[in-house]
């Protein structure tokens, strides 16, 4: 029982910081263009492109 | 092309004609303004289709002057361009020299999607607390007690209040709708078994009670998120497919002031009286007479004629309408609001109605579904009562038959199979703009077709190919290239690809033909009796009024018919072999109307109708107790698509025909509609086994609540279960081996329809 003390709330932090990031990267249009950086990863740029 | 697009100025070899590009006033209206000077055009690229294109696009693109940045969206397949104040980068024809031809669309109205982010967000909260719950669940089946089994519940019922707040409330709120309107759906019983199953959990929780509801609350409510999400993305997505095609309505006109000076209006300001000056290949932006110039004028969208009409000073031209060949003043006689394209509007709005009364099969389940579910909840609280008297032992087990009646599966059934469909006819070039226009066109037993531009291509097609000289035709088709005139360019397609014969002057006579000088001699392709009928060529073609002549002296004369739109012939022989009645209703002429329905084997056809007359026939039909498919593509049709029961129109359709249309077919071919009638009615079927796996469900699951041996592991388990079974069956609709066959529709059709002029 004194384990679950540290260990529930551990447990929800981490599930909650899976959580805000799934949030954030939504937030910051990473699932816009999902085809795009399936691509992206491919490309090789040059030097001087790149951005 | 004139000085009123200087769009065109940037195409390398000027002579050529070129697809209408948009101008830089155009691009200009089209834009956003970012702040510090930068401004953001966005552009639609339908061809963009894998990494090289992105790197090609996004390398060029970034070389131009003034061009800060350009991003390719490859899931939108859009460009948008950011580029600093000042003279417009000549963007389009940039893409258009690396053969990603690009339009704009309306930005107007496309914010983000507040809608997805929303449900994308419940999903994820969801998604969480359903997880954590489930743990802390799993904990309590196998054996947790006491003092640590109240934590847990405590836990969980701290964990499920956002989930209930973030997805709940979409739930919540589309019931309130509904019952406030006295309607019943199926967002009812989830709302009632949701807040009700948290209500008596959290009642247990602080009695210390055995048996808490949070994981299938929560779980349940994760379920139908997912549902609803993916309902959502598959909208969303025909929506973009949609709005990304080019637009075919004027945005904007260039106005000749009194003084002499021009401005670059949109179409909204344009007032009568105005002068609008409209270059050739562009389309006109209201209603008006010509008051200066001659030209052939295309009205196949605004009237289904495929023959252009001649346009002289004092003609009326209406809204729509492109003009071809020549540059033409126009007096606006009626503003924007009042031309043409409003009243087809107003005529389209007039006819919806019919299809406004349609009930989805899901919300026809509802009404059934819901009260059966809540009577017998309550049923089971008085039975229980009278039996036992223990009134928390009677809640108890009357919220359990609630929450294990739950139309999980219900509310999976209907969305996941149409999801699955959506997708297999998107991937075959279909969109699908909701759900329920699957349903319609699974019901239908009527199609109705129009002619040009459905049934046919609306482009003209040499037929007299082999009894032409084919030195004659390379010259023919040589010269074709310099006008934008249909027939010139159904010449131009027929080029060799060896040996151009070169011309030393080219000049267009509009609303007559084209004449060239090489080589000493003159060149005339066009009319009859303007090239010059003197020929030595006795056998006078019926049809064929086009000729070419080489100083006067008539050499070759061309017959064209409109080409029928590929796989028309097997796409009607298979709607007919599905059962279905196939007529034709067009504005041309009894005699054009005649050739294509004899060599289609319509059952009906009926010419010469303006677009009331359409909309009279189809409600004609539709008072005969038929369900109708209408097909059509032009401004004509558009009311007619409207009073339909469903409609498909092809995407070279007017915006206006595919906003109207719930299903609007990508490629050129005509095998789309037999293929969606297919899958629409294999959807169908899934959707009934569907509502029947969840019916034998619930009697199964229903008797066990009732007897109160329901725990929530039980409940858990077999909702998860019915809600995979069901999911199973739908994805079954992936596998089929479509009865109707492809013909050879691959990438050269979807480049056929990027470009449709």
């Amino acid at each position: 029982m004194t384990t679950l003390v540290y260990l529930l709330p551990a447990a929800l932090f981490l599930g909650a910081l899976g959580l805000s990031g799934f949030l954030w990267a939504l937030r910051s249009g990473q699932y816009e263009d999902l085809h795009g950086a399936a691509e992206r990863i491919l490309i090789d740029w040059d030097d001087k492109l790149e951005r | 092309m004139s000085c009123c697009a200087p769009g065109a100025e940037m195409v390398p070899d000027p002579g050529r004609v070129t697809p209408d590009l948009p101008s830089n006033q155009e691009i200009r209206l089209a834009s956003r303004r970012l702040g510090d000077g930068i401004i953001q055009s966005d552009l639609s690229v339908p061809t963009v289709h894998c990494g090289a294109c992105i790197q090609a696009i996004e390398a060029a693109l970034a070389k131009l002057d003034r061009v800060e940045g350009a991003r390719v969206n490859l899931s939108t397949k859009r460009v948008s361009v950011q580029w600093r104040e000042g003279e417009v980068p000549p963007i389009i024809a940039t893409l258009e020299g690396l053969g990603h031809p690009a339009h704009l669309f309306e930005t107007d109205g496309d914010e983000k999607d507040g809608m997805l982010s929303g449900l994308v967000r419940a999903v994820a909260v969801a998604g969480f607390a359903a997880g954590n719950i489930m743990l802390l669940s799993v904990s309590v089946w196998s054996g947790a007690e006491g003092p640590t089994r109240d934590l847990f519940h405590w836990v969980s019922a701290l964990i499920a209040i956002p989930a209930l707040a973030f997805g709940g409330g979409i739930f919540f709120r589309s019931a309130w709708n509904a019952l406030r309107h006295g309607r019943m759906n199926m967002d009812v019983p989830i709302a009632v078994g949701v807040s009700l199953g948290y209500a008596m959990s959290l009642y247990e929780t602080v009695i210390h009670g055995e048996h808490a509801y949070f994981d299938a609350s929560v779980s349940l409510l994760f379920f139908l998120l997912i549902g609803r999400t993916l309902d959502h993305l598959l909208r969303e997505r025909a929506r973009t497919a949609v709005k990304g095609l080019s637009r075919l309505a004027a945005r904007g006109a260039m106005v000749l002031r009194d003084n002499g000076a021009r401005d670059y209006l949109p179409v909204g300001e344009i007032e009568p009286g105005m002068r609008v000056l409209i270059a050739a290949g562009e389309r006109v932006p209201v209603d008006g007479r010509i008051v200066q110039g001659t030209s052939d004028i295309d009205c196949s969208l605004v009237s289904g004629e495929s023959t252009p009409l001649d346009a002289d000073a004092g003609e009326l031209v209406q809204a729509g309408m492109l003009n071809l060949t020549g540059p033409l003043t126009v007096e606006a006689t009626a503003a924007a609001k009042d031309s043409f394209l409003a009243e087809t509007v107003r005529l389209l709005e007039a006819a919806e109605g019919g299809r406004a009364h349609y009930r989805r099969i899901a919300d026809r389940v509802a009404v059934l579904y819901a009260p059966v579910v809540h009577l017998t909840a309550f049923a089971t609280f008085l039975g229980w009562m009278a039996a036992s008297g223990d009134w928390h032992r009677a809640m108890t087990i009357a919220i359990a038959v609630l929450i294990i009646t739950c139309p999980c599966a219900l509310g999976l059934a209907v969305p996941i199979v149409q999801v699955v469909a959506a997708r297999r006819l998107f991937d075959n070039g279909i969109m699908v703009k909701d759900g329920s226009a699957l349903e319609r066109l699974a019901a239908i037993d009527t199609a109705v077709f129009d002619k040009t531009g459905t049934l046919t291509l609306g482009k003209p097609r040499l037929v007299n190919r082999s009894s032409i000289d084919p030195a004659m035709l390379a010259i023919a088709a040589a010269m074709g290239a310099h006008s934008r005139h249909p027939l010139s360019q159904a010449l131009a397609g027929l080029a060799s690809p060896a040996g151009q014969p070169t011309f030393n002057e080219v000049r267009e006579h509009p609303g007559f033909g084209i004449e060239a000088i090489a080589a000493g001699s003159t060149w005339r392709l066009g009319r009859r009796g303007w090239a010059g009928s003197n020929g030595r060529i006795g056998a006078e073609g019926k049809t064929g009024v086009t000729v070419l002549t080489r100083n006067g002296r008539l050499v070759a004369s061309f017959e064209f018919e409109d080409a029928l739109r590929a796989g028309a012939d097997t796409a009607i022989a298979q709607l007919k072999h599905a059962g279905l009645t196939v007529e034709m209703l067009s504005g041309d002429t009894a005699a054009a109307c005649a050739v294509v329905a004899d060599a289609l084997k319509l059952d009906r056809f009926t010419p010469a109708l303006v677009p009331s007359g359409k909309v009279q026939r189809i409600r004609q039909l539709t008072n005969d107790g038929h369900r109708v498919l209408m097909v059509g593509d032009g401004l004509n049709d558009t009311p007619a698509l409207g009073a339909a029961h469903v409609s498909i129109a092809p995407a070279t359709a007017a915006d206006i025909s595919r906003n109207a249309a719930d299903f609007v077919f990508l490629r050129e071919s005509l095998w789309a509609v037999p293929l969606a009638l297919d899958v629409s009615r294999r959807a169908g079927r899934l959707v009934r086994q569907n509502i029947a796996i969840a019916i034998v469900y619930n009697a199964i699951a229903v008797p066990i609540a009732i007897l109160g041996h329901v725990t929530p592991l039980i409940a858990a388990i077999a909702m998860s279960a019915s809600s995979v079974l069901v999911i199973g069956n739908a994805l079954r609709l992936q596998g089929f081996a479509p009865t109707t066959t492809a013909p050879s529709a691959t990438r050269a059709g979807i480049r056929a329809w990027v470009q449709p002029s």
